[in-house]
């Protein structure tokens, strides 16, 4: 054997043990995952968690999400759709993950639309309006009060209703579970207790679908 | 120059490179596939061994007995940086100097594997192997 082919050959098996090691890797985190999950799935939903959609749905969506958070922003779109498919069938829950420095502002402003049940439209608007206030990973969550005036909210009611205390707590107990169960990106979703194999709005489509079929039949 | 010491030669820093690949690939696997961010220090390593894997392959076809001469100063800094960092993660150098203290810490647990293996010490291999092959390869080349 020459010694062009002894490197080619080295450089080639190695590069197919990266593979199939990552591959493997990969595989096993994800059973790993799912586990941890299982153990731990009183860390998934608490009673103050914010829920969209059919309340008797049996396939349920938890999302781990943060108001600045650029993917979950690209996301939403996609959860709203997916909520809108299957109508009836999936609900969303949603955990406060705001790892954003300044973020719980955000919560804060979300608890209080929360209140006068307009969680679901201020949502919209600050996942709208992010590239205004939250752009770069720097979010300016004073920002949103412009936007929310811009938009006709209740501005007064809305400041009314802020309690940084109680979300405080509410954004404490979301982290500890968020930390329960491993979550340190966000968004993170797990569908009926599954997470997604990768990240990505294919797997998450994929798995949603499988889970409505499996609760619901063919 | 004799065909036997060529081979000699040849093997020696074959062996380096191979090194300085499966270190690449294996620094690779920790920060792509299981997702742990490299500490500062790491960093420097891998910017001293990354340069390996492409110099020693570049030099070994067809040999170039000058490849050891700029492979060395990549794998002795890194070994530098290494020993550093190992003296920091045993604990030798006190609090005050570390480099990391923001961000990801370069001394706690998630640098050891399965339990008992520090990458550190991985390195700290790679990087004594390396530099002792390619000295052993020096002396046998004739000019």
């Amino acid at each position: 054997m020459n010694q062009k082919t002894i490197m080619i050959t080295t450089a080639l098996l190695m590069l197919m043990l990266f593979g199939g090691a990552a591959y493997m890797y990969h595989a096993n985190q994800v059973v790993e995952k799912t586990k941890l999950v299982s153990i731990n799935s009183a860390a998934l939903e608490q009673f103050h968690s914010p829920r969209l959609g059919n309340p008797q749905a049996k396939v349920t969506i938890v999302e781990f999400m943060d108001p600045a958070c650029e993917a979950c922003s690209a996301f939403h779109g996609l959860v709203k759709q997916t909520l809108k498919t299957y109508d009836g069938k999936v609900k969303l829950v949603i955990r406060y993950a705001p790892f954003h420095q300044g973020s719980d502002k955000a919560v804060e402003i979300l608890e209080a639309a929360r209140k006068l049940g307009k969680f679901s439209e201020v949502l919209d608007l600050m996942y709208g309006t992010q590239h205004g206030w939250a752009s770069h990973h720097n979010p300016q969550p004073e920002l949103i009060w412009q936007y929310l005036a811009h938009y006709q909210f209740d501005v007064a009611a809305l400041k009314r209703n802020i309690d940084k205390d109680a979300t405080a707590r509410l954004i404490a107990i979301d982290l500890a579970d968020a930390n329960t169960l491993q979550v340190n990106k966000t968004p993170t979703f797990f569908v009926n207790g599954k997470p997604l194999p990768s990240f990505g709005y294919q797997q998450f489509q994929k798995l949603v679908a499988d889970e409505v079929a499996a609760a619901y039949g063919q | 120059m004799s065909a036997q010491k060529v081979d000699a030669v040849w093997w020696l820093i074959f062996m380096a490179w191979l090194i300085a690949m499966a270190s690449t690939l294996t620094s690779l696997f920790f920060s792509e596939v299981m997702m742990l961010e490299p500490c500062v220090l790491c960093w420097y390593q891998r910017i001293c061994l990354f340069p390996l894997a492409v110099i020693l392959l570049v030099g070994l076809y067809p040999l170039d007995n000058h490849v050891i001469k700029y492979a060395l100063p990549f794998a002795i800094a890194g070994l530098g940086f290494t020993l550093y960092h190992i003296a920091l993660f045993y604990g030798f150098i006190p609090e005050g100097l570390k480099p990391c203290t923001q961000g990801i810490p370069c001394d706690d647990d998630s640098m050891v594997l399965f339990g008992f293996l520090p990458i550190p010490l991985l390195s700290l291999a790679a990087f004594s192997a390396i530099i002792g092959l390619l000295l052993a390869a020096k002396p046998r080349i004739q000019t």
